[in-house]
């Protein structure tokens, strides 16, 4: 692995993630929340549960992450969906069953199902 | 920004949105880049001058103005200095430190390099609870990438700085989330706090001058170096700049982590991002700052939420744990469930915090249990007082806090309690009788087959009796009467 060992290599890795991420701007990203509290309430399963249905229903263009906390605790677990030229949209208290609706039906053909969570903050980005 | 969101996110800005074991998603928003920036082309002074200008106040509770902290250490000439990031997160109730190390484990190490350039050390220390398993996972991960990647270690940037971290796991004591104590605890000895001064940045972990910041107050301070001083203090109140996390927990709709302006009310908190109680049970109380603070009420509620407004209504910032409480809360059992914690959680090195504790939870025992006197209401205010005024470290000198605040702000709870042998709430079971109602009543029968000790008499289609002496309050009866025939009273 390079190391960074001035700005520049550090500009340089700035900008080989965002050319990454670009890259990245046609395929579905779902994003799980794996803090300790959504592992407990049940975020693995799901993430396994999405995972195996994207894989079933032939959905190829989707990448899956996990994250932090994602601070909703009164709707875990969470996840986010980011349908390529969407906003995320964040769903929550998803279950097995419900996590398999969501591949059927958002992942799928775009049809909002469950529980959607609104943003409730406004972040700074750096 | 949408003006109609409460919420700010400035310590929590990554989590959920990036993959914590994953060093190039933390470059992706710019990570390291505050730390680049000041190893090559800033100086150790101008890191301090900036922090101070931010006017960043320190997020563990007692809310010290962390670039002062940092100019102290700074000042001081040693072979040595070191870095202590107090992640001992002990709060009942609070999760804001966890949540970052899970969700943006590098931007506390990138921040602990800084103030390790600001002040000359070479040595950062992690102090966290081994309850916190994942968070250590995920942090010993982000220290070994940081590493691999040359943004840790020996000459970072090639500016000849050098900077390594390392970790000490903290047992489950709530005391050693004070800064004494937990040097104390990390130099291998017994977690008991000393008394101040010397103030560890001037002598501190083995002696030598010590930074100890909380979590949060490093999430804070690579945002600060990116978007600069002017930016962070445009936000917050004149005293207290910046966001607060704060953990909503308790009878509250919408549970979870928020971050808000410093200066937002707590009507806003609660009822706008909360959502007010669940079941619309009318709101109480909120305790904010742990076992060490205090309860707002709905007359607090316009309050500017800072550190020194907190302190001028009897409750603190504390790290930011908000229970709220409901209407059918009994603000004498919450006192006394504080003071059970505290008094488990005493040191035992200072006589009015090990002993105080013990005789002031005594009272609040004899009153919810309906042996209270006006007199006993008295001599614990005095007890309160004194404790505060002599313990040893911060922990004894705000336990009796809970017990004060709600003397205060709910006298008459406890009067009714000494005075009138009755809970108001319902919630101490000493005072209550469950009774029967004869016209609601239809002899069902149902309430005596229930009843574990069998003290509910009476024939079949006629009204039934509970025999209060026998009675141990379960309240089982209750939950299965259809007819809602039986009540507290």
């Amino acid at each position: 692995m390079a190391k960074i060992s001035s700005i520049a290599d550090l500009k340089k890795f700035q900008e080989e993630y965002k050319a990454k991420a670009a890259a990245k701007k046609d395929k579905i990203l779902v994003n799980v929340s794996l803090a300790t509290c959504s592992i407990a309430s049940g975020g693995k399963t799901v993430m396994q549960a999405m995972m195996e249905e994207a894989a079933k229903q032939g959905i190829n263009n989707v990448e899956f992450m996990q994250s932090g906390c994602m601070t909703y605790c009164h709707s875990e677990p969470t996840v986010v969906v980011t349908l390529p030229g969407k906003d995320p949209v964040c769903f929550g208290k998803l279950d097995e069953t419900g996590a398999r609706e969501l591949v059927q039906k958002y992942l799928k053909n775009g049809e909002v199902a469950g529980t959607v969570i609104p943003v409730n903050y406004n972040r700074v980005e750096l | 920004m949408d003006s109609s969101k409460k919420q700010l996110r400035i310590a929590t800005r990554n989590c959920g949105f990036i993959d914590p074991e994953n060093i190039e998603d933390y470059f992706g928003v710019r990570g390291y880049e505050a730390l680049a920036n000041a190893v090559t082309a800033n100086t150790p002074a101008g890191i301090i001058d900036e922090v101070k200008k931010s006017g960043i106040r320190g997020r563990g509770g007692g809310g010290f103005p962390t670039g002062t902290k940092w100019s102290f250490a700074a000042a001081n000439t040693a072979d040595q200095k070191y870095v202590v990031c107090n992640a001992d997160e002990g709060d009942p109730g609070a999760f804001m430190d966890r949540a970052i190390l899970e969700g943006d484990p590098h931007s506390i190490v990138e921040a602990m390099a800084l103030c390790g350039y600001a002040i000359g050390a070479s040595i950062g220390v992690v102090y966290i609870r081994a309850e916190y398993p994942l968070a250590i996972k995920r942090l010993i991960k982000a220290i070994d990438d940081a590493r691999a990647y040359g943004v840790l270690g020996q000459n970072i940037f090639g500016s000849g700085f050098s900077f390594d971290i390392e970790l000490k796991y903290g047992a489950g004591a709530f005391v050693c989330g004070e800064e004494t104590a937990l040097i104390r605890s990390m130099e291998g000895s017994r977690g008991e706090p000393y008394t101040k001064p010397p103030f560890p940045a001037n002598a501190g972990y083995w002696g030598k001058p010590t930074i100890v910041n909380n979590v949060e107050t490093f999430a804070n301070i690579p945002a600060i170096l990116v978007k600069g001083a002017d930016w962070f203090s445009s936000i917050g109140t004149e005293k207290s700049k910046g966001t607060k996390v704060f953990a909503l927990a308790g009878k509250i709709t919408n549970v979870g982590l928020i971050e808000v302006p410093m200066g937002i009310s707590l009507k806003e908190i609660i009822f706008e991002i909360g959502g007010g109680c669940p079941d619309g049970k009318e709101f109480k109380a909120v305790q904010t700052g742990g076992p060490s603070g205090g309860a707002l009420t709905y007359k607090d509620a316009d309050v500017p939420i800072d550190y020194d407004n907190l302190l001028a209504k009897n409750s603190m910032m504390g790290s930011g744990g908000m229970i709220v409480m409901d209407e059918d809360t009994c603000m004498v059992d919450i006192a006394k469930f504080f003071l059970d914690f505290t008094m488990d959680e005493t040191c035992g090195k200072c006589t009015p915090c090990r002993i105080g504790s013990k005789r002031l939870y005594e009272t609040l025992e004899k009153i919810t249990s309906g042996q209270g006197t006006e007199a006993d209401f008295e001599k614990m205010k005095s007890l309160a007082v004194n404790i505060k005024d002599t313990a040893l470290c911060g922990l004894g000198q705000t336990m009796p806090n809970p017990v004060l605040s709600t003397m205060n702000t709910f006298a008459d709870e406890y009067l009714a309690h000494v005075r009138d042998k009755k809970c108001p709430a319902g919630v101490c079971s000493n005072l209550l009788e469950i009774v029967i109602l004869a016209d609601k009543c239809v002899g069902c029968t149902l309430c005596a087959r229930v009843c574990p000790v069998n003290c509910i008499s009476g024939k079949v289609k006629e009204a039934h009796v509970i025999d209060q002496a026998a009675c141990i309050k379960c309240g089982a009866c209750i939950d299965k009467c259809k007819f809602d025939a039986i009540v507290k009273q």
